[in-house]
This record gives C-alpha cells, structure tokens and sequence, in this order.
C-alpha cells in the first residue's frame, strides 16, 4: 500500500469517522518496499491541494524516514518549467511539425517531484497493521493489501 | 441464465477458482474491458486523476484506468486504488502485479476515505451484489448496505466529482432501488441504458456531486454522446412547473410521488423490499 494512499484512509467505524483522531492511521511493525513506478507530473500536481500534509510529516516520522520539511511543496515547486521559454521564443512553435502533439509547456518534474513521487507513490507498506487513533481498531496489512473488513457489531 | 449472486454471497462465490476462471476467461476480460471504456467516456476525465474502483476484482478495469489517452484512457494514466470483498479476486489482482492499491473491504460497509479523496469512482457489475437479501443480521439489509455504500461513495468524492457504476439489475424494482439509494446520499443521477431490451443490455448508474467547476447536472454528462438512451430519473418532474396540476389531480400526485421520489423518499412502488419504518415529510 502506497502512503499517498495511507493520507486518505480513514478508520472504517462509524462512530470514529466523526473524530480527528480516526485519521491518520497509524502504521505499526510495518515492513516497507519501493515498487518503482512512472512519475506522474499532472497527477502530483493535481493531488498536491488535496494532501494532508502535516500528517505525512507524522507518518513518515512513525516510519522511520527522513524529516520532511514543514510545509508542503507548491505546485511550481514540482517542475523546471520549459514553458517558461516559450513565450519568449513564440517562432519554434510555429515551426514544429506537428503542433497539436506538443502543447506549450512539456514540463520537467523538479527533484523536489522525483522526491515527492518517491515518498507518495513508491514508498509501499507490505507487511504491518494500521491502527486507528480514536478506536484503537487494527487492520492488517498483508502482501501491501489491508483488510478494512469489519466485524458485523462494528458495522 | 442464473444470476451468481442468487447462488452465494461474494467473498464465497468469488473463490479462488471461480476468479481465476473470471479473469483468465477471453469473453469476460473484453466484455469488462469494454464496459471500463463506456464508463471512463462517461466520467470525461481530461487529466491523470485520483479514481476509486467499486468491486474492483482482480483490476480488469484497473489495467485500463492505468494507461495512457494513447491506449485509449482518457485523461490517463491515472492512480486508482480498488477494493473489493473476495481476496481471491485481489489474490489474483496481486499475481498481475497491478499499479493501483487493493484493500480487503466491503462496499456495503461504507467506504474508508476521507471526504473529498477521489475525482471519480468507477465500479463495473458489482453493485447488484449489495441487494441480496441472504443476510439475517439487522445491519445487514439491502437497503442498509446500499445507504451505506452510496453515502460514504458521496463524502468520498471531491465536489464536482463523479461516479458510474456499471451494474446488473434484476429487475425495474432492483434499479430503482439503487438509483433512489444514490439520490438519496445526495448524488445527481440518470440512468444509461446500451442496448436496452435485448440480451446484451448495459445499465450505467451516472452520478454527479454538485458543486466544483464540472458541469454536475447529469444530462450535461450524456448530451451530445451517440446512440445513448438517457433515462433522467429527475427529467420527468423537471419538466413539469410547480403548480401547474391541480391539486389532488392524478398529475398532481404523480408529481408529487417523483418530487418525493428525487428527495430519495421512499414511495409505494419500491416499498415493498424495505420492511424499515417510514418517515413521511412533506
Ligand atoms: C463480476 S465481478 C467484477 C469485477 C471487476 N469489477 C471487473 O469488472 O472485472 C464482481 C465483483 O464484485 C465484488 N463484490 C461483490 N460484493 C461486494 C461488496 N459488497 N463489496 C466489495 N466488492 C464486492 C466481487 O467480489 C467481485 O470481485
Ligand atoms: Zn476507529
């Protein structure tokens, strides 16, 4: 289970959803694995807003990784804009041969998005439970898949 | 034909066997495929996006979401994370060694995101299995599990977001009860029926959360698309200025019984599979 998934999940329990503590939950004896996989610039920087931020910071904290800086990245942080020339230089559009399959703007993902993808999307919990901080309920974590199956009294 | 899930609940009927049947079976793989594609053409995503998979199985449709506009996901590649009730099927999810996120869960157990987590949800034939009545505990109704279900689909959507779920109704009862289910949690809905009347017909529940810059009335999504027969659950009534019957006139109450029935109230057609309380408002 990626951590970007991890700062969406919620304790499944009704009567915890209402409570901050039923997020984030807390990963415990967890086993971590990088599965490499293709950055996605327009993905990043759309999820960006959506991020909890200081709750990454404490996830990564609960997990053993390197400090992450107070405040999150902005969306410009995430590329070295190319686009940025264009305007400048409005002939080579002019010259390409085919324009519509290079909009203005291709854009190189910055270190800080290499760091930001790495972190979010290749960074995978296999093997742990995730324990809600309202409830005290733990899901497992086995083979990077969690188990958010409650018992009927719970439902 | 027999409906499987007339036979057992998910997690057993969904075996190992049966999902590796499932998956590896040429017709089902392109008849999902096919059913991922309509769905995706709905949803009208224009960048990679956040999407949530209903039932995903063992990523048919997962597979789709994670490619490019090149290979013909619109807007794609995007992230996914699906969940669904058999671990077979995400056994088999697995040994494909799919992009998304699987999670054990069931669908008529809420679902487990914080609000406003995905731009769209997609769910392709799963939804039906949330109306089976085999069940003998209290919590676990038709009409409890699909209340559930939706509103926890709609508080997990983003405002503007939007969902289409692909399922098998058995009957007219049966797709009423889960449209009103989705009107009801607050979702803009119309039905989509492809091939409507022969063997081969295709039911698309769209929803729409209001809100946010897409256009979240339901007719917006299908206009202008080809041979699409929409069936607005809210059109009816739209149509129809307030006022305008008189009261107490066969158009009046008709009007009123789908007033009733837009608010998700339940009205005497589809109360005979509820045996809860009713709570009549005007
Ligand atoms: C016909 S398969 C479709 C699988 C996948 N969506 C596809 O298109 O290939 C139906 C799936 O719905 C799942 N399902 C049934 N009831 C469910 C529930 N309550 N919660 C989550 N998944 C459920 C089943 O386990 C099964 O994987
Ligand atoms: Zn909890």
């Amino acid at each position: 289970m990626k951590l970007l998934t991890l700062n969406f999940l919620t304790c499944a329990i009704k009567t915890c959803k209402t409570n901050p503590a039923s997020f984030p939950l807390h990963p415990r004896n967890a086993e971590l694995e990088i599965q490499e996989a293709d950055i996605n610039l327009p993905f990043l920087k759309n999820i960006l807003p959506r991020l909890m931020w200081e709750e990454i910071r404490t996830i990564a904290r609960e997990l053993g990784l390197p400090d992450l800086p107070s405040t999150p990245p902005t969306p410009t942080d995430l590329s070295i804009s190319t686009s940025s020339t264009a305007p400048s230089n409005p002939d080579t559009s002019l010259d390409t041969d085919e324009p519509s399959e290079a909009p203005a703007g291709e854009e190189t993902p910055s270190q800080t998005a290499l760091d930001l993808h790495r972190l979010l999307l290749e960074t995978c919990i296999q093997e742990g439970i995730l324990v809600c901080g309202s409830c005290g309920h733990e899901y497992a974590v086995k083979e990077g898949v969690a188990n958010f199956l409650l018992p009927g009294h719970l439902v | 034909m027999s409906r499987p899930e007339d036979t057992l609940p998910p997690d057993l009927f969904y075996n190992d066997t049966e999902s590796r049947k499932y998956t590896t079976s040429s017709r089902i793989r392109s008849i999902q495929s096919s059913m991922t594609h309509r769905a995706l053409e709905l949803l009208a995503l224009t960048s990679p996006s956040m999407i949530l998979d209903v039932g995903c199985g063992s990523g048919l449709s997962g597979e789709i979401l994670s490619q490019t506009p090149g290979d013909g996901t619109p807007g794609g590649p995007h992230v996914w994370i699906g969940f669904d009730i058999s671990a077979s099927m995400l056994g088999v999810a697995l040994e494909k060694d799919v992009e998304g996120d699987l999670l054990l869960a069931d669908a008529g157990q809420g679902v487990p995101f914080r609000p406003g987590t995905f731009d769209a949800a997609v769910s392709i034939s799963a939804v039906q299995w949330l109306c089976q009545a085999e069940s003998s505990e209290e919590w676990d109704t038709p009409a409890a599990r699909l209340s559930r279900f939706f509103n926890g689909l709609y508080a997990s959507l983003r405002r503007g977001g939007r969902a289409v779920c692909q399922f098998y109704p058995k009957n007219d009862t049966q797709k009423k009860m889960v449209s009103q289910a989705a009107i009801k949690a607050g979702f803009g809905a119309g039905l989509l029926e492809d091939d409507e009347g022969t063997k081969n017909a295709k039911t698309y529940l769209v929803l729409t959360v209001g809100g946010g810059e897409l256009d979240g009335d339901i007719t917006g999504v299908v206009r202008g698309m080809d041979g699409v027969d929409v069936e607005d659950v809210r059109r009816r009534a739209r149509g129809v200025k307030r006022g305008e019957e008189k009261k107490g006139s066969r158009g009046w109450i008709l009007q009123k019984k789908e007033q009733m029935e837009r608010q998700g109230k339940v009205v005497k057609a589809t109360s005979k599979y509820t045996g809860r309380k009713r709570r009549i408002q005007f």
